[in-house]
């Protein structure tokens, strides 16, 4: 019995190894088709010629919707081209950037020196260009009757972690004495990077327990909508849908109190609150004809499709100098 | 006297019978709360979504507008995947728990096995994706594809089946293999003919369950680099892939609200397929019930 168990068993383990051999022989067949790029003209314009493979994208969770408009519109000139979009985050995409994984990397901050230099450690050189403009909005309860703009330096002292303000009273005398609560995205993303280093001076957010952290937007949203003496800050989209609930704080950035919206954003004045969101693609793979073809388009038609999505698009003279950038 | 303990019994009786009606109320709240929480969510579910459930949500590919955007890649990405994860994890499962119930002897190495088999059965699914990641993605080098994904969420539910299979072959009454063995079969005859089919029931019942946990997971996937847009259907195992409850999350985290309803719409479809799983779950056993 007990050898006839025996023998059983190693046949048992010799048909699961013949099965996991055969599955990675299909894979690998697999790829070998799918990743072989069709020999078609290179030089003549996208437009026109049929080109196929796969481009890989990752990155930004904020820049994600920009880039499935325009991969959605771009399958239409390319149905060969596959253009699959993840959302690691954007410190998740530039790691798989730097580690060549990824052709365009979303991102919604500019690259950190750390992440450059592991980028040239293997050897990655990149593009770095800007898509569109959000505006990152400070925003208060509808039923908060007394905040009519705040300053810079109130800001910092109602988020940062030194000299915190813990009651409105605290920013302006003249302010209720109630305490502030604050609604914050984590610290995984962007817009907190981005709020972190202009509002912050990079000292981080206070952490007591009036914060509110979440990776989720539309939780901020409700729970600013929800306490009268709440106050967050999100991208300019989440605040334009909402905009029935929420109260828009105009931001003085030295030039008295300007409220964001689609003209103050562009024409940079809503500053230093408006951030302009990347693409970094790598320079190699630019020099594949379905990247070249996808990132060209991407530069062509990103104003009109940011904006739909929700964004700003750039002035056009910026546009120039982003695609000057290509080569 | 005697009528005084008359008395008191009939106190007592029905402080007793009071008692039990408390429970009685305590527990039907019990009960009650899981299908009014699960009322509310359907309710609220339909309410956001029903105008969303059209074909476009079955035959289109994600899009920027909401009233063109369907879940075609994804729904397809789930089905494939729970294609393969069935049989791949019926098989490995039921083995292990074949081996563990009919032919592994009692001993310490078996035991620890065992709390093993038990232990990872809770080990929550962000692990797997980490693990998947480790040896399926980078070790294995399949990539960030639909076979990695197969094989992490595989490695997902094994536990749950082992654990499970093994307690429908343990509820076989000893009675149908001792009449198996004095009719002279051997062991693999016994364990193939009068044992399996008899735990049939159970063993399916708990494989399905499982396949549905494993819908439902987000976590594992994201790890290991399921795509959030993605419009073109996988064809062949090393293509990269979507799930829906990853573009459930993508619509719900947009700020426009026809993209909330659009997930709800997603949800609607998910809870369907899983009410769907369980159903055939309950057909299955009572067809097997039937045979035995």
């Amino acid at each position: 019995m007990n050898s006839r168990t025996r023998i059983r068993l190693q046949a048992g383990l010799v048909i699961a190894l013949l099965l996991l051999a055969v599955i990675s022989a299909c894979a690998n067949n697999a790829t070998n088709e799918g990743a072989t790029p069709s020999p078609t003209d290179t030089d003549s314009p996208a437009e026109t010629a049929q080109l196929s493979g796969q481009i890989e994208i990752d990155g930004s969770s904020t820049v994600f919707p920009i880039m499935e408009a325009i991969s959605e519109e771009f399958n239409k000139e390319q149905p060969n081209i596959k253009a699959p979009i993840g959302v690691s985050g954007t410190g998740g995409g530039f790691k798989r950037f730097c580690t060549g994984e990824i052709a365009i990397s979303n991102a919604s901050r500019p690259i950190k020196d750390e992440e450059k230099t592991s980028c040239q450690e293997k050897g990655i050189e990149f593009m770095d260009l800007a898509v569109a403009y959000d505006g990152l909005s400070v925003v208060v309860s509808k039923e908060n009757d007394f905040v009519d703009h705040l300053k810079i330096d109130e800001l910092t002292k109602i988020f940062g972690s030194e000299n915190t303000a813990k009651t409105w009273k605290d920013v302006r005398p003249e302010w209720p004495a109630e305490k502030i609560l604050i609604f914050s995205p984590g610290a995984d993303s962007g817009t907190f990077d981005y709020f972190n280093e202009v509002i912050l001076d990079k000292k981080g957010l206070r952490s007591d327990e009036a914060v509110s952290l979440s990776e989720d937007d539309n939780t901020l949203v409700q729970g600013v909508a929800g306490s009268k003496y709440g106050i967050g800050y999100f991208g300019f989209a989440y605040y334009e849908e909402n905009a029935d609930k929420l109260k828009i704080v105009p931001i003085d950035g030295g030039k008295g109190p300007i409220t964001p919206s689609r003209d103050t954003i562009k024409d940079g004045s809503y500053s230093p609150l408006s951030r302009p969101l990347f693409i970094y693609v790598n320079k190699k793979e630019y020099g594949r004809p379905e990247v070249r073809a996808f990132v060209d388009f991407a530069m062509d038609n990103v104003p009109t499709l940011a904006e739909e999505v929700g964004y700003i698009p750039l002035p056009d003279e910026k546009y120039a100098e982003q695609k000057a950038k290509l080569k | 006297m005697n009528q005084w303990t008359t008395a008191d019994d009939h106190k007592r009786v029905l402080m007793r019978r009071r008692i039990d009606f408390m429970l009685r109320l305590l527990f039907l709240l019990c009960t009650s709360i899981g299908i009014v929480a699960l009322a509310v969510l359907i309710v609220s579910i339909v309410v956001d979504g029903f105008r969303y459930i059209r074909p476009e949500l079955f035959l289109n590919y994600p899009s920027r507008r909401a009233a063109q955007a369907g879940m075609k890649s994804a729904i397809v990405g789930s089905i494939y995947m729970l294609l393969m994860m069935a049989p791949i994890s019926f098989v490995f499962g039921v083995g292990a728990a074949i081996y563990l119930e009919e032919y592994a002897k009692k001993n310490r190495a078996t035991r620890f096995i065992q709390l093993n088999i038990s232990t990872l059965a809770g080990v929550p699914s962000i692990v797997y994706g980490i693990l998947g990641l480790t040896i399926f993605v980078r070790f294995f080098a399949l990539e960030r594809s639909l076979i990695s994904g197969t094989l992490t969420m595989t490695l997902l539910v094994l536990p749950v089946i082992i654990v499970s299979a093994q307690e429908a072959i343990k509820a076989v009454p000893k009675i149908r293999r001792d009449a198996s063995f004095a009719l002279g079969a051997d062991k693999w005859q016994t364990v193939s003919r009068a044992v399996l089919p008899s735990a049939m029931p159970g063993i399916l019942t708990g494989v399905i369950l499982a396949m549905s946990r494993a819908i439902g997971e987000t976590a594992p996937l994201v790890m290991i680099g399921a795509l959030t847009y993605i419009s073109f259907l996988p064809s062949s195992l090393k293509d990269s892939f979507s799930v829906m409850p990853i573009q459930i999350f993508n619509w719900i985290s947009r700020p426009q609200e026809e993209f909330h309803s659009l997930a709800a719409a997603g949800i609607m479809v998910l809870l369907a397929l899983l009410l769907l799983m369980n159903f055939s779950a309950i057909l299955l056993r009572n067809k097997f019930q039937k045979h035995i």
